[in-house]
C-alpha cells in the first residue's frame, strides 16, 4: 500500500508545472474580463500610435483653410478643425504623444522614486528624514500647480511637461517603496538573508526590491493614466505640447471656442483621452487584484 | 579540555529606549565545545533570543547594542570584529535557523536560488555548482524529490519542509556552529520530532556545535548535552542535561520542570510559577527571581547571589543552593 502511494506522488507532480508567483498573477489577470477590455483598449492605442503614418489619411499639421470646421464626412471621418486639418489624423498622431508622455513620465518617477524610497526606508535616520521631508514639501503643493511652476521655469514644451509630470509623481512612488521597505525589513527572510552573510546592497536589490514590484507595477499602471491626464491638462493650459503638435489636451483647448459650431473637434480628442485613461485604469485594477495575495482564492 | 568553539563571557546587550537603558542580556557567559549541543532555556523575554542575535551581531541597532563582554568564536572576538568580517562569518562559520519557517524564505525566489545563494556568497561556486549543492543539501535534510523541489517556490511547501529547507540553507557551507532559535516551536509535534532528529543527525555527522534556544524542556531532554537556564537577562543555572533535569538546584528551574505535564500521575491542574518575568529595566537589588520565588528569604531580596558551583559541572545562582 505504502509503496503505491510513494510512486503515485511524483507522477502527479510532474504533470503539474511549477508556478512562479508572476505566472500565477498572469493566470488570474487573464480571467479578469474588465482587465482584458483595458488591455484591448491599450493595445489598440499602442498599435495606432506605432502605425500612425500608415493609418493617418492626412498630415496632422497642414490643413486646407477652405475646409475648416467641416463635420464628419466620408473624406474626414472625424471632421476638420478650425485650420481645416483632419481631426482623425491629429487624434491618431496624438496617441503617440500621450502614450509617450504617460509611459516615460511614469518610468522616470518610478526609477527615481524607487531609488529614493529604498534608500530612505532601508537606511532610516537622517537619510530617511531628508528624503521624506522633501517628499512632504512636494506633496504640500497641489501637483498640477507644482507642474505649472516647473514648466514656467523651464519654458513650455512637451519635453518639459514630461519632466514636470515625472518630478511631481516621484513622492507617490518614493513613499510607496519606502513603506514597503519598512515592512519588508522586519520580515524574517531579510534577517535570514543577513544571517547567511549577505550585504545590505544585495539584500535591497535581491530581496526587498523584487518583493516591492507588485505594488510598484499596480501604482505605475494607474499612474500612466494620471500622467496622461496631467499632460493633457498642461497642454490645455498651453504649457505642454506646442502648435502644431497634435496633443489631445492642446487640441481641446484650441478648439474650445468652436465647441458649439464644431463639437467634433473636441469630442474626438476628449474621447481618446477618456478611453486611454480608462484602459490603463482597468489594467491597473486588474493587476491589483491579480498581484494582491489576499485576493487570491 | 580543548578550546571551545564559542566562548561568551560576561556579555551585556542593552536596549536604549525612551524609558531608559534596558539590560536585555546582563552578564551572560556560555561555552560551547565542538560537537556539543547546548540548550538555552527560559521563559519569553528572558534574553535568550537577544543572546543568540548578539553572537551573530544582528541585534537591531538602534535600539540594541552590545555594551560589554566578549564573544570568542574559535578565539576571535566577535564583539570587536568588523561588519565585513562578520559577513564572512555569518552563514559560513556560524549559521542560524529561525523560529518561523513560513516567513524565513523569500516568497519570490525558488528554494534552489535561496540555498544556492548562501553557497555563492561564501564560495566562488558557479550557478550550476551551487544548484548542485542545493540539491545535495536538500537530499541530506531528507526532502523527497530534491531535484524537483529545488525549482519550487516556498509557498508550495509545508511548514516542516520549509524548516528543512532552512536547515539545508544553514548547513550548506558546513558551519562550525549552528544557532537554532526555537526551530520547532512553530511546527506540529510529529514534525517537531523529525526536525529534532535531523538536527541531531547533522550534529553527529558533521560534528557541528549547536546552540539550541528553546522554552521546551522536552526538546532539551531530547537534544542537549548541556543546559543553560536564563532568567531576566542572567544565567541562573547551568549544567549537564541529566543533572539539570534530575537534580535542579535553582527554584526557577524546579518551577519550570514542575510546570511540565506528567504522564505517570494525573494532575488536576498544571503547576505554574506565580507572576511574570519582570519587565526588563525594572530591576531592583537582590535575586531577580525573588519576587516570584516561593522559598525567598530576606537575603534574597537584598543581595544578588553569584553563579557558584553546586556540583560537578553544575552551577546555580541561588542563596539556598550554596
Amino acid at each position: 500500500m505504502a509503496e503505491v502511494n510513494v510512486q503515485s506522488v511524483p507522477l502527479k507532480q510532474t504533470d503539474e508545472q511549477i508556478i512562479s508567483p508572476w505566472r500565477e498573477a498572469w493566470r488570474t489577470l487573464r480571467k479578469n474580463k474588465l482587465a482584458l477590455v483595458g488591455m484591448g483598449i491599450i493595445v489598440f492605442f499602442v498599435l495606432v500610435a506605432i502605425l500612425a503614418p500608415l493609418l493617418a489619411p492626412y498630415p496632422y499639421d497642414v490643413g486646407d483653410l477652405k475646409m475648416k470646421n467641416q463635420p464628419p464626412s466620408e473624406e474626414h471621418w472625424f471632421g476638420t478643425d478650425y485650420n481645416g486639418r483632419d481631426v482623425l489624423s491629429r487624434v491618431i498622431y496624438g496617441a503617440r504623444i500621450s502614450l509617450w508622455v504617460g509611459t516615460f513620465a511614469v518610468i522616470g518617477s518610478v526609477v527615481v522614486g524607487t531609488i529614493l524610497g529604498l534608500l530612505s526606508g532601508y537606511y532610516g535616520r537622517w537619510v530617511d528624514t531628508l528624503i521624506s521631508r522633501i517628499f512632504d514639501i512636494m506633496l504640500a503643493f497641489p501637483s498640477i500647480l507644482l507642474a505649472i511652476a516647473i514648466v514656467a521655469i523651464l519654458g513650455p514644451s512637451l519635453q518639459n511637461a514630461l519632466l514636470a509630470i515625472a518630478v511631481i509623481n516621484i513622492p507617490t512612488f518614493g513613499r510607496l517603496v519606502r513603506s514597503r521597505v519598512l515592512s519588508l525589513k522586519e520580515e524574517e527572510f531579510v534577517m535570514a538573508a543577513r544571517a547567511i552573510g549577505m550585504k545590505d546592497s544585495r539584500i535591497l536589490l535581491q530581496h526587498i526590491l523584487p518583493n516591492s514590484m507588485a505594488p510598484i507595477i499596480v501604482t505605475g499602471t494607474l499612474g500612466i493614466a494620471t500622467a496622461i491626464i496631467e499632460a493633457a491638462a498642461l497642454g490645455f493650459l498651453g504649457l505642454g505640447a506646442q502648435a502644431p503638435e497634435p496633443e489631445w489636451g492642446k487640441m481641446l483647448s484650441d478648439s474650445r471656442q468652436y465647441i458649439q459650431k464644431a463639437p467634433w473637434t473636441v469630442i474626438f480628442p476628449g474621447l481618446s483621452i477618456m478611453l486611454t485613461v480608462l484602459g490603463f485604469n482597468l489594467i491597473g485594477d486588474g493587476l491589483r487584484d491579480a498581484l494582491d495575495p489576499r485576493m487570491k482564492n | 579540555m580543548s578550546q571551545p568553539v564559542l566562548h561568551i563571557e560576561n556579555l551585556q546587550t542593552h536596549f536604549f529606549t525612551d524609558r531608559g537603558q534596558i539590560p536585555a542580556v546582563d552578564g551572560v557567559s556560555i561555552k560551547v565545545h565542538k560537537g556539543e549541543v547546548v540548550g538555552i532555556v527560559g521563559e519569553s523575554g528572558c534574553g535568550k533570543s537577544v543572546t543568540s542575535l548578539s553572537i551573530m551581531k544582528l541585534v537591531p541597532n538602534p535600539p540594541g547594542k552590545i555594551v560589554g563582554g566578549t564573544i570568542r568564536f574559535k578565539g576571535e572576538d566577535l564583539v570587536t570584529a568588523s561588519e565585513k568580517r562578520m559577513r564572512e562569518i555569518r552563514g559560513n562559520e556560524i549559521a542560524m535557523i529561525f523560529q518561523e519557517p513560513m516567513t524565513s524564505l523569500n516568497p519570490v525566489f525558488t528554494i534552489g536560488d535561496q540555498i544556492g545563494e548562501a553557497v555563492r556568497i561564501h564560495t566562488k561556486a558557479s550557478k550550476k555548482e551551487s544548484r548542485q549543492r542545493a540539491i545535495e543539501m536538500l537530499k541530506k535534510v531528507g526532502i523527497p524529490r530534491a531535484e524537483a523541489i529545488v525549482d519550487e517556490y516556498p509557498h508550495q511547501l509545508s511548514g516542516g519542509m520549509r524548516q528543512r529547507v532552512m536547515i539545508a540553507m544553514a548547513m550548506a557551507c558546513n558551519p562550525e556552529l549552528l544557532i537554532a532559535d526555537e526551530p520547532t516551536t512553530a511546527l506540529d509535534v510529529t514534525i517537531q520530532a523529525q526536525i529534532l532528529d535531523l538536527m541531531r543527525q547533522l550534529n553527529r555527522d558533521a560534528d557541528t556545535a549547536v546552540l539550541l534556544i528553546t522554552h521546551d524542556l522536552g526538546v532539551v531532554a531530547q537534544m542537549c548535552h548541556r543546559v543553560v537556564v536564563m532568567y531576566a537577562g542572567k544565567v541562573i543555572e547551568e549544567g549537564d542535561v541529566r543533572t539539570i533535569l534530575k537534580e535542579p538546584k535553582h527554584p526557577y528551574t524546579i518551577g519550570l520542570l514542575n510546570s511540565l505535564p506528567k504522564l505517570e500521575e494525573s494532575q488536576e491542574r498544571l503547576y505554574s510559577i506565580p507572576g511574570n518575568v519582570p519587565i526588563p529595566g525594572s530591576l531592583t537589588t537582590g535575586c531577580r527571581f525573588a519576587p516570584r520565588c516561593e522559598q525567598a528569604v530576606d537575603r534574597c531580596r537584598q543581595e544578588m547571589p553569584e553563579l557558584v558551583a553546586v556540583g560537578e559541572n553544575h552551577r546555580s545562582r541561588c542563596w539556598l543552593s550554596v
